[in-house]
């Protein structure tokens, strides 16, 4: 199976780059299993865990916002805040959570507050995700 | 001639000013590293979100539909620089430098007749600007406050700068910084950020292959372009950052030295002195027994 080249970085490091077979993400309109060859996509990301295979292990990853681009030379993932799932420290998810509550209640127009009623909600999935 | 205390009164204070010099050398190495290890893990992210977005502009093409981020406003009459310096002194001509680079800028612009205004970031450039263009400048923000550096302050400085874009206030805006290559070479850098500019060899990667984008281009276009602004401004704190604990160990250093070698020579002055009074006093109790 050919290898798929996969760059994974947020602004204070480089998380992951190297080959793998295969990536889950969590798109904005529904996951999204990326193989080597996909076709040219770009895409952000919801909050969510990301999942990478590598001859037969997996390990997953979690995200708060990003984006991914898939070109000919790979995979990349810019992702906002990104941690191991293990060491991920829900503290940074409660505080998301509690700034995305007070800037609904700050927000004045409607579309504004559909936006961020979306992402409350995606990141309350993650919370429930994560407590499992 | 000075007395011995005066002389012993300027050794002490060299040695207290070498000290401080030292220590605060030793401080900003310390910081240094940790400021050069964050530069240069923002590197990648910074590098990647700009081939991804010159890959989509690419791919978007001069669309009229494409976002006033992008695109520009079509002029270029009114530019916008945002100098990024640090807040304090005491690191030989880090500041100096980047403020030079930016007033070059805005002296050959201005020689083309185009209007210039200033967008500074850290008290020290905005002291340097305010000397020559105080009605040009538009805004300070001031990071005196921030003990390390957030990705949020790069956002908030970057909302008042697409905010004042979006008010037409400028059409260009280019960002300066001083890029850290070295402990001993750090290099003053001009970055146009509004409208973006893309590497072209970087952007023909994808060969005539269309991205497919999920959800439309112009809503990832809308949510990207102020995050490129954040992240490159972000970058530019954390590359300024290390170079200025870089420019301020090698200041700090050559201070230190500078110290060293005043020390001696007044150490030098003061025995000389010293024996010349003893020689004194003794032809004084000599010539004063052979008198009796």
């Amino acid at each position: 199976m050919a290898s798929l080249h996969f760059e994974f970085v947020s602004p204070e490091r480089v998380l992951f780059s190297g080959e793998v077979d295969q990536v889950d993400l969590p798109g904005v309109e529904g996951d999204m299993g990326i193989l080597a060859g996909h076709a040219p996509l770009v895409t952000p990301l919801r909050p969510g865990i990301l999942t990478i295979y590598n001859g037969g292990s997996r390990e997953a990853v979690v995200v708060i916002g990003g984006f991914a681009e898939v070109g000919p030379a790979g995979l990349t993932v810019l992702a906002d805040q990104a941690g191991a799932r293990d060491e991920f420290d829900t503290a940074t998810l409660t505080s998301e959570i509690k700034d995305a509550e007070d800037d609904i209640a700050d927000a004045s127009d409607e579309s504004q507050r559909d936006k961020l009623a979306r992402r409350l909600e995606q990141l309350k999935t993650l919370q429930a995700a994560l407590a499992q | 001639m000075p007395s011995l205390k005066d002389l012993r009164n300027r050794i002490a204070a060299t040695k207290a000013t070498q000290k401080i010099t030292k220590a605060m050398q030793m401080v900003a190495a310390s910081k240094l590293r940790r400021a050069q290890a964050a530069a240069e893990a923002a590197r990648p992210y910074a590098a990647g979100m700009e081939k991804v977005l010159g890959n989509i502009a690419a791919a978007v093409g001069n669309l009229e539909t494409a976002p006033r981020l992008l695109r520009g406003s079509g002029s270029d009459a009114v530019h916008l620089l945002l100098v990024c310096t640090a807040e304090r002194g005491l690191c030989g001509p880090f500041n100096t430098a980047i403020v030079r680079h930016a007033r070059e800028r805005a002296v050959a612009l201005m020689a083309e007749g185009k209007e210039v205004k200033f967008f500074c970031v850290g008290r020290k450039g905005y002291d340097q600007l305010r000397r020559q263009y105080a009605n040009q400048i538009v805004e300070l923000v001031d990071l005196r406050s921030a003990r390390t550096l957030h990705f949020e302050h790069a956002e908030s400085i970057a909302e008042k700068v697409i905010g004042r874009f979006d008010k037409f206030e400028f059409d260009v805006c280019t960002l300066f910084f001083s890029r850290f290559r070295s402990v001993i070479a750090q290099i003053p850098t001009a970055q146009q950020i509004i409208p973006p500019l893309f590497d072209s060899k970087a952007t023909d990667a994808l060969g005539g292959a269309a991205y497919e984008f999920e959800p439309e281009a112009e809503d990832i276009l809308h949510e990207l372009l102020p995050r490129n602004v954040a992240v490159q401004i972000f970058r530019a704190l954390l590359e300024n950052a290390a170079s200025f604990y870089g420019a301020q160990m090698s200041a700090m250093d050559n201070a230190t030295r500078n110290a060293g070698e005043m020390i001696r020579k007044q150490t030098l002055t003061y025995n000389r002195t010293r024996q010349a009074m003893i020689t004194k006093e003794l032809i004084e109790i000599i010539s004063g027994a052979e008198a009796l």
